[in-house]
């Protein structure tokens, strides 16, 4: 397992700024989804992704504008840190019509053509392959753009993880798999779930790189998922990465407490970790920000959220003519 | 101008759209090297290499997922699924990603692509090599499906599909792939998909088929003729959905009855949605219950017994006489 670096050396207040408002937006983002979610505005399920902050934040740190990344249903994070305005993510979420897919897609079903953002995708697994399609597709053209793909820990029992993970390697191809392991699958922890809890060993049955990083680090993130993106773009190399982290709050909003399949104080433990707060502790200890800088990082990111939601409040149920559109071309 | 059976046209059609179009490309299990299960990709690896003829591992999720995230990329995969049987592993990718894709990011992203797969009885195989299972990819919104029934109309869908922006499933009647030669024009040409063909017109009766039932309707339409004086109108489907309503409606407002012919399960298959289709269309023009001749409502049975599960010429002449009967 990778150790993060436990300075931010060699981090400048500029980086050091865009990371720390990243994992706020988001996390403030998801704090006001919840609050919208419990006044009725989203409907259905929302997954949040609180806690878990580091790992897209990092990981998206490393990309290029013209990269790709892809997702699961806990996508608002991985979303907003490839560059979606949050107006229109939140717009999604509230279904209406200036939603990033018109309200038509919904909390697990965010795509962003402008900044090659692939999708969120419900079903546990099932978008892998299609990273997988993507990569090819760079590849084929032979440009040197890479793909990350985001899933949790309960996607690697699927056949889908595998036969990706074999196509990926057996045709070298420009992916980063990027396996959060959040401990649960919903209720069902990791051990009692796959004969190898481990999951970036898989990548050694495949024959390609495969790292564990403390996904609590935004810096370790960083640097592990750093190092892939390089071999993806000079080697055509994937990776498979394991991402060790912890969601904070239920699987969803109808499992608030998640109090049932894992103990209060486990929960409690794990929020001692919180991301947030301890790359924030950090920067501050090394001087990298002031205190000044991170009110105003704070202030900025709750200005933007709170616009984002008056923005989706503010639109307009998607016009129910629009049931029937975008099935096939128009003719 | 050759005259060519259902593999070879089917062959020129991805030779001359791979050719026009450097995105086109093909994947499946045994379609390069080998040339494919039934020879449909032969020669293809030899003149366009690895890079756009793919073998790929036995892994259908991964062929047809795979597929899908090069479509969206912005290539025009066409996959080769080995059995139309073997294509549930994939079912999942093309239900939830190809088929949605556009409908979820409001047409933003859409996945041009095809999944081809052999289908239907008449070669003596067991279940997953004998079976037709049109009726789950028609129920998909976002979905064609199309289904030639001759060389000539094979080939003309098949470059329809591959330019098709939306996701097409791609059945080909293996029992058609040797039946009959049929001369194919050199220069490439297209059919519409969504409509159907008038294989013979007819004032009495309108017999429905598509895929390799289409001969066994045409021979029924002859005896029925010969043997009755019947004047059948039998219409070739072509693409099983979007279904030609138009077309149904307009033979069944002038023949008043109607038989439908497919090897598909009788229950809830083709013949239920082109049976009520024909209700709303032509229903003051009925002058009998509109009949199915289906396979019977049991898994595809071993080849002993396959001639008395798949229709046949006798099955769709005794439902004609009745219908007309009544």
């Amino acid at each position: 397992m990778a150790q993060g670096p436990l300075a931010t050396s060699g981090v400048d207040t500029g980086l050091a700024r865009h990371l720390l408002s990243q994992m706020m937006l988001i996390r403030r983002f998801e704090e006001k989804a919840a609050e919208n979610y419990a006044l009725g505005k989203i409907g259905g399920f929302l997954h949040l992704y609180i806690g878990q902050e580091a790992v897209a934040v990092g990981a998206a740190s490393v990309l290029r504008p013209d990269d790709y990344a892809i997702s699961h249903y806990r996508e608002h994070g991985h979303c907003l840190a490839k560059g979606s305005d949050p107006r229109r993510v939140m717009a999604e979420l509230f279904g209406r019509r200036d939603g990033l897919s018109h309200g038509k897609g919904g909390s697990m079903h965010l795509f962003d053509k402008s900044t090659n953002f692939l999708g969120g995708h419900a079903i546990v697994g099932a978008h892998l392959p299609l990273a997988a399609g993507v990569a090819f597709g760079i590849k084929y053209e032979g440009r040197d753009r890479v793909i990350v793909c985001y899933f949790g820990e309960g996607a690697v029992p699927q056949g889908e993880f595998h036969e990706s993970m074999n196509l990926a390697a057996l045709w070298r191809l420009p992916v980063i798999y990027i396996c959060e392991n959040n401990r649960y699958a919903m209720g069902t922890p990791v051990e009692r779930a796959l004969a190898e809890p481990n999951i970036w060993r898989f990548a050694q049955t495949y024959g390609i790189p495969g790292e564990a990083v403390d996904g609590m680090d935004v810096l370790a993130v960083r640097e592990v998922v750093g190092r892939a993106v390089a071999r993806a773009r000079r080697d055509r190399e994937p990776t498979l990465v394991e991402a060790r982290t912890y969601r904070f709050r239920g699987h969803s909003m109808r499992d608030p407490a998640g109090a049932i399949y894992r103990t209060r104080d486990e929960v409690e433990r794990e929020k001692l970790r919180d991301p947030i707060v301890l790359f924030r502790q950090r920067c501050l200890t090394e001087g990298t920000l002031t205190e000044a800088d991170v009110k105003a990082i704070e202030k900025d990111v709750n200005d933007l959220v709170d616009e984002a939601v008056a923005f989706a409040d503010a639109s307009a149920e998607p016009p129910l003519e629009w049931l029937l559109t975008d099935i096939y071309k128009e003719a | 101008m050759g005259k060519l059976n259902m593999v070879k046209a089917l062959n020129l059609a991805l030779l001359q759209e791979m050719e026009r179009d450097e995105d086109v490309l093909v994947i499946g299990e045994d379609v390069g090297v080998d040339g494919g299960v039934f020879r449909v990709t032969e020669d293809l690896h030899r003149k366009f290499g690895s890079k756009r003829v793919i073998d790929s591992p036995l892994a259908e999720a991964a062929i047809v997922g795979t597929a899908v995230g090069m479509a969206l990329y912005g290539l025009k995969p066409v996959c080769e699924i080995q059995f139309s049987g073997f294509a549930f592993q994939g079912f999942h990718q093309l239900e939830n990603h190809a088929a949605r894709y556009r409908q979820r990011s409001q047409g933003r992203f859409h996945c041009q692509m095809v999944v081809r797969m052999p289908y239907g009885g008449g070669v003596r195989a067991l279940e997953h090599h004998s079976e037709s299972e049109e009726q789950f990819y028609a129920h998909i919104p976002g979905i064609k499906m199309v289904i030639p029934s001759g060389p000539r109309n094979a080939r003309a869908l098949l470059v329809s599909a591959i330019r098709d922006p939306d996701p097409v499933v791609f059945f080909e009647a293996k029992a058609l792939y040797h039946a009959a030669r049929e001369d194919v024009p050199d220069e490439i040409e297209a059919l519409p998909i969504g409509r159907a063909h008038v294989d013979r017109q007819g004032g009495d009766l309108t017999l429905v088929a598509y895929g390799a039932m289409l001969r066994v309707a045409r021979e029924a339409a002859q005896i029925l003729h010969d043997e009755d004086g019947v004047e059948s109108e039998v219409i070739d489907l072509l693409t099983i959905s979007p279904l030609d309503r138009e077309t149904l409606a307009a033979s069944v407002n002038k023949t008043g009855r109607a038989v439908i012919v497919h090897e598909a399960l009788r229950s809830f298959g083709p013949g239920a949605e082109i049976a009520a289709s024909i209700m709303e269309g032509a229903f003051l023009s009925l002058e009998a219950p509109i009949r199915r001749v289906a396979a019977y409502d049991v898994p595809f049975v071993g080849f002993a017994r396959e001639k008395a599960n798949v229709p046949d010429v006798g099955r769709v002449v005794a439902a004609a006489r009745e219908t007309l009967a009544f």
